[in-house]
């Protein structure tokens, strides 16, 4: 899931002092306080197209796998589309679920980029084949992002289920053999592939394909693996410094901000940009602050209300309560703040940690301490929307399910074969049988 | 920085996108997937006068930009020629 892959954006500004365009109310010199009052229009906004998926990655930020008899028509995606280019959103970062599922992807596609809104798309690689590469890559305006999770198959398939490793691979080798270069090879960073980073590189470089790092959320069905992916203290030290060795060379989607506290601020905005400069589309239209926080309390409004994508950017309560100061509370007084800003606003509400405190992540071990604390409160909040499989297809190569805490349902890792079609004619149109009108 | 000359004619890119925002502008190269920030309404006006304009100080000057502000617009206008977001106009 992608936020802002820009690393370190170049600023075009004449010397400060005097300028004569009429200054805004607030006209601090750095362009990340100017974003934190918000943009007319999102810089990119991440759009999940389908919760149908095909795997089943037991971290999956949006709870996929089947997809929502409400999901937005192909007319009304065009709609959204028309509206982006009103808005001059520059891409859009499309997902799910696995977006390349629905039977109109293409044709979305096709239908953003001649509306010169350009598309990122992200995908477990199940629908690219030789010759999707091959018109992928006559393409100046559809970029491609490959998830995987580990640098071998018992590292990735681990968290996103038997054959996914060989699937993704696949894919890139048709993206090379298509002559695709530079597209994206997209790792969340857990504890079992920290060590595996080196790898991932040779990976990426083999393909001719660039490395995305980031960061391991608790949402979705990541809320239930949160405890056991995310990466321990000193592995998130040596994530930083091998982040700082590769520079703007491997893009993390501004995920890692709560590290700067290590030392000098990593590459990209080092800001939340939630309902300030990204926001995200679920499949049903609903419009949330970021692609982490599916839950209701980051609900900003729906695209199918009236005034459409555009009034839940410009004036929706939460976006504007978003723009304005945040407090950062507890974490003012630390001398890191002005870096990490308190860390992410998603990893904090879905470890029931309060918003205006450290990250659970926060390196000076803050978040640590109210981990303990709220585990005598027991006042985590749930995400919203689950999505998941509901069948179990069996268990995992080394014979263990992976349980979900307080559900109790096991998550299941689906044994489909990639090369086959998705489990149901259902999910291989996400449309079918949906009238908007009934 | 690219040395740009100021009687020269120069272009944005045409798979340049600009975008006016409250501080300035965002400008998005679709060819090189980066993105870059004008801080200043008065760049994006120098920045937008470009393509109707014989030369960068023409465009300058029908952004208002007086001649003593020319050095530093100058050097602004380099660091969007670096990342190609301008570009000389070819005959």
């Amino acid at each position: 899931m992608t936020l802002l892959d820009t690393p370190r954006p170049s600023a075009a500004a004449p010397a400060p002092g005097t300028t004569t365009a009429p200054a805004t109310p607030t006209q601090p010199g750095r362009l990340v306080d100017l974003f934190e009052f918000g943009l007319d229009s999102p810089i990119c906004l991440t759009w999940e197209l389908t919760y149908a998926c095909n795997l089943s990655c037991v971290h999956c930020l949006s709870s996929s796998g089947r997809r929502d008899p409400r999901e937005l028509s192909t007319e009304e995606c065009k709609a959204v589309i028309d509206e982006l280019e009103r808005m001059q959103v520059f891409y859009v970062n499309i997902g799910g679920g696995e977006p390349t599922v629905r039977s109109d992807f293409w044709e979305l596609v096709d239908y953003a980029t001649a509306h010169k809104v350009g598309v990122k798309f992200s995908t477990n690689g199940v629908k690219i084949t030789p010759e999707v590469a091959q018109k992928l890559a006559s393409s100046d305006y559809v970029d491609v992002q490959i998830s995987l999770d580990g640098a071998t198959a018992e590292v990735n398939d681990y968290v996103r289920g038997p054959g996914s490793y060989a699937t993704a691979m696949r894919a890139m080798q048709n993206m090379k053999d298509a002559g695709f270069t530079g597209f994206k090879i997209s790792v969340v960073c857990t504890r079992q592939n920290i060590g595996q980073l080196d790898e991932f590189k040779a990976i990426a470089d083999e393909y001719g394909a660039q490395l995305r790092l980031t960061r391991l959320r608790p949402s979705g069905r990541g809320a239930d693996v949160w405890d056991e992916l995310h990466p321990l203290p000193e592995q998130q030290r040596e994530l930083y410094d091998w982040l700082v060795a590769h520079g703007d060379g491997v893009l993390t989607g501004d995920s890692f901000f709560h590290l700067s506290a290590y030392g000098s601020a990593l590459p990209g905005l080092n800001l939340c940009g939630a309902g300030r400069v990204v926001c995200l589309i679920d499949p049903v239209g609903d419009v949330y602050a970021c692609p982490f926080a599916i839950h209701d309390e980051f609900l900003a409004g729906n695209v199918r209300s009236e005034g459409g994508f555009q009034e839940v950017w410009r004036n929706s309560a939460l976006f504007t309560r978003l723009r304005t100061p945040q407090s950062g509370g507890a974490c003012t007084s630390c001398s890191f703040f002005d870096t990490c800003k308190g860390g992410c606003m998603a990893a904090k509400f879905f470890t029931g940690l309060p918003l205006d405190g450290p990250d659970p992540e926060c390196v000076r071990g803050f978040g640590e301490q109210a981990l303990e604390k709220r585990k005598e409160a027991d006042s985590i909040p749930r995400p919203d929307g689950d999505h998941s499989h509901r069948t179990e297809r069996g268990p995992r190569r080394d014979g263990g399910v992976v349980k979900t805490k307080s559900r109790g349902i096991p998550i299941t890792l689906s044994l489909t074969r990639p090369d086959r079609p998705p489990v149901s004619a259902c999910e291989e149109n996400p449309l079918a049988g949906f009238d908007p009108r009934s | 920085m690219i040395p740009v000359d100021l009687d020269a004619a120069w272009d944005v890119h045409p798979q340049v996108s600009i975008r006016p925002e409250p501080f300035g502008a965002l400008l998005y190269h679709f060819g090189t997937r980066k993105l870059s920030f004008l801080k200043d309404r008065t760049l994006l006006a120098a920045v937008e006068s470009l393509a109707a304009s014989a030369s960068v100080r023409a465009a300058f000057a029908s952004a208002g930009i007086p001649d003593g502000e020319i050095p530093r617009y100058h050097a602004a206008l380099g660091t969007l020629a670096a990342s190609s977001m301008v570009i000389e106009r070819k005959p």
